[in-house]
């Protein structure tokens, strides 16, 4: 294999994949390139992400598991994130979106021509971050809606509605859901920051969703009960409480009422 | 195939094309004796209340006279229903007398037989100026209602609602052949072929009623493209033993059902997906129904718009005598239709002239 461009194919039709790579073996005289993977759908993708790298990823929007917009989001927050081109057979609205924020979209049926205009244009100067978060919150706003977990090279996916509450410990967070805990990539800012509207601070270290706090209740320091104690919150779905910060308590009052 | 401006003349059909002067309802219609009824009833209690002074009364009376009128309403419809195929020969003046005849002569006889007139204290001339108004007014109002649904809007409201298929569909299935041609031209012919099948029949005047075995072939059709796409993700499950072939029913009625079921049912799934399509008679209906996976992360919307669609065709085809029902459980949806049985009746072919 020679240096050339390294891409990644997205699509859950396989003759899909087959017409990508055809066109990227005809063009190779004009714009080398060489297929380092190809992904069904944007699970498998992040997992072959983890073991190569990727210079480009034509992404198709609608696929199972994961979806192209949402793919990007994850892949957007990768060390080296490829450059993304998205592929489309009739999205107007989709469309719409990329056009507004000059993101880069081909349509299919891909033309040869077409896609060497794209490729090297993504190879100059790709699609930039803010242009794709721009269009993927026009297109499904409000963050992502998976969280993704790296465990033993496999990539899990969990629902950020699933979510009972993130704690941060040391380098990690962990996400809690109803039956296990998921250790992220994440840090907790920025978790505050993207699902601000879900998920409500109580403490230095640790989010909840505002829809799992079931009440509150006091919890005293030393079993005798003096001292001024602290609240904590009571969750709904598991038996387990998460202390409220002295700091916080005055804007989680405020918030529930 | 019959057309609806065959069934303009056809007992069987709903949509009247035909160009009496006074066009004259489906007497053998469900709709149609429904709103009669409806009718009759709100005629009577109309007359009750114009009639009565206090109020105390007014349900006795009320009751009473719906007891009178009703069967001899219904009566009127029975014989009217057994008699319409030799109602539609008669020249138009005559087919707009009968009705009113007819109502005439069971009131007469309802009167003579059932109840005596002594008993309810009327003559037998204002039973039969009753009987011929009400008859007159309906008819008229029938022959109105018929007048807003002119063929011409009835025609462009069908054209309208021909069901389209998906731009994703047809630009998927184009980049699967390109995906193909070249492992594999044999499949890529075939799939061309498949296609051009597909759009000829869409695009084909779909205002007459099909053989049930046409929308199958047509859905088999399709079920071959959306496999060169999908691969071992589609499975289908027909069931179709008891299936009579040749009831007729709307033009590209399976195949919109067979779509929406791949696209929210198999797409969105992770793994592979089964689609059942069972198609049976039972006694004088049909049933179509389709099941399909659900719970994969969904497309949203869109679904309620081709169902949409064929519910408002099946009205236009058969009134209130077709149903469309939807049932979504964690895992699955449904779609079930039941359509009156009708089959192809080549003999049937009346020419319009007779009418005219």
């Amino acid at each position: 294999m020679s240096a050339g461009l390294r891409i990644l194919i997205v699509d859950d039709e396989a003759p899909a994949r087959a017409r990508l790579r055809n066109l990227l073996a005809d063009l190779a005289a004009e714009v080398p390139t060489c297929v380092v993977g190809e992904a069904v759908d944007g699970v498998d993708a992040l997992e072959r992400l983890e073991s190569v790298t990727a210079d480009i990823a034509l992404v198709d929007i609608r696929m199972p598991r994961l979806d192209g917009i949402e793919l990007a989001r994850h892949l957007a927050r990768l060390p080296t994130p490829p450059a993304v081109i998205f592929t489309t057979a009739f999205d107007q609205y989709a469309v719409k979106a990329f056009e507004l924020s000059a993101v880069d979209y081909l349509l299919k049926p891909v033309r040869a021509a077409r896609l060497a205009e794209a490729l090297t244009k993504a190879a100059r100067s790709p699609s930039t971050a803010a242009a794709l978060h721009q269009a993927s919150e026009e297109i499904a706003p409000g963050g992502r809606r998976q969280l993704r977990c790296s465990e033993r090279g496999k990539v899990l996916l969990v629902a950020v509605t699933d979510v009972i509450y993130f704690k941060a410990e040391l380098k990690y967070v962990t996400a809690r859901t109803r039956e296990r805990e998921y250790l992220l990539e994440e840090s907790l800012s920025q978790l505050e920051t993207e699902f601000g509207e879900r998920f409500l601070r109580i403490h230095r270290n640790c989010l909840v969703a505002r829809t799992a706090i079931s009440g509150f209740e006091r919890e005293y320091d030393d079993p005798a009960g003096d001292g001024e104690g602290h609240w904590a919150v009571l969750l709904r779905g598991i038996d387990e409480r998460l202390p409220v910060s002295r700091r916080q308590w005055p804007q989680v009052k405020a918030l529930i009422g | 195939m019959v057309s609806i401006r065959e069934m303009g003349q056809d007992a069987g059909g709903r949509l009247r094309q035909n160009f009496h002067p006074l066009r004259l309802p489906d007497f053998c219609n469900l709709g149609t004796w429904l709103r009669v009824l409806l009718a009759v009833n709100a005629m009577a209690l109309a007359v009750v209340l114009a009639g009565n002074r206090q109020l105390a009364g007014l349900p006795g009376d009320f009751v009473e006279l719906a007891a009178y009128v009703e069967p001899i309403t219904l009566g009127s419809l029975i014989a009217l229903c057994g008699g319409q195929r030799w109602l539609l020969r008669l020249s138009p003046l005559a087919a707009a007398a009968a009705p009113v005849l007819i109502a005439m002569a069971m009131a007469t006889l309802f009167a003579t037989l059932v109840a005596p007139i002594e008993t309810v204290q009327q003559s037998y001339w204002r039973i039969w100026f009753w009987s011929a108004l009400t008859a007159a007014v309906l008819l008229a109002w029938f022959d109105l209602a018929t007048r807003a649904r002119t063929p011409a809007v009835t025609e462009a409201r069908l054209m309208a609602l021909t069901a389209r298929i998906r731009p994703h569909f047809l630009f998927n299935s184009l980049n699967a052949v390109l995906g193909v041609i070249r492992s594999d031209p044999r499949r890529a012919e075939a799939a061309l072929e498949e296609l051009a099948d597909l759009f000829r029949a869409l695009m084909q005047d779909n205002r007459e009623l099909v053989p049930l075995s046409d929308e199958i072939a047509l859905a088999r059709q399709y079920l071959e493209l959306e496999r060169l796409r999908l691969g071992d993700r589609l499975h289908v499950r027909w069931e179709i033993d008891s299936c009579p072939a040749d009831a007729l029913v709307p033009p590209l009625m399976l195949q919109p059902l067979i779509e929406n079921a791949v696209y929210h049912g198999i797409e969105p799934l992770g793994g592979a997906g089964e689609i059942g399509i069972r198609l049976a008679r039972s006694q004088d209906s049909v049933e179509i129904e389709l099941t399909n996976p659900r719970g994969g992360n969904g497309h949203s919307g869109g679904n309620q718009m081709a169902l949409a669609n064929i519910r408002e065709r099946l009205l236009l085809f058969f009134d209130l005598e077709a149903t469309l029902e939807t049932q979504a459980t964690a895992d699955h949806y449904l779609v079930r239709i039941e359509l009156p049985y009708r089959m192809e009746r080549r003999h049937e072919r009346r020419s319009e002239n007779t009418d005219r």
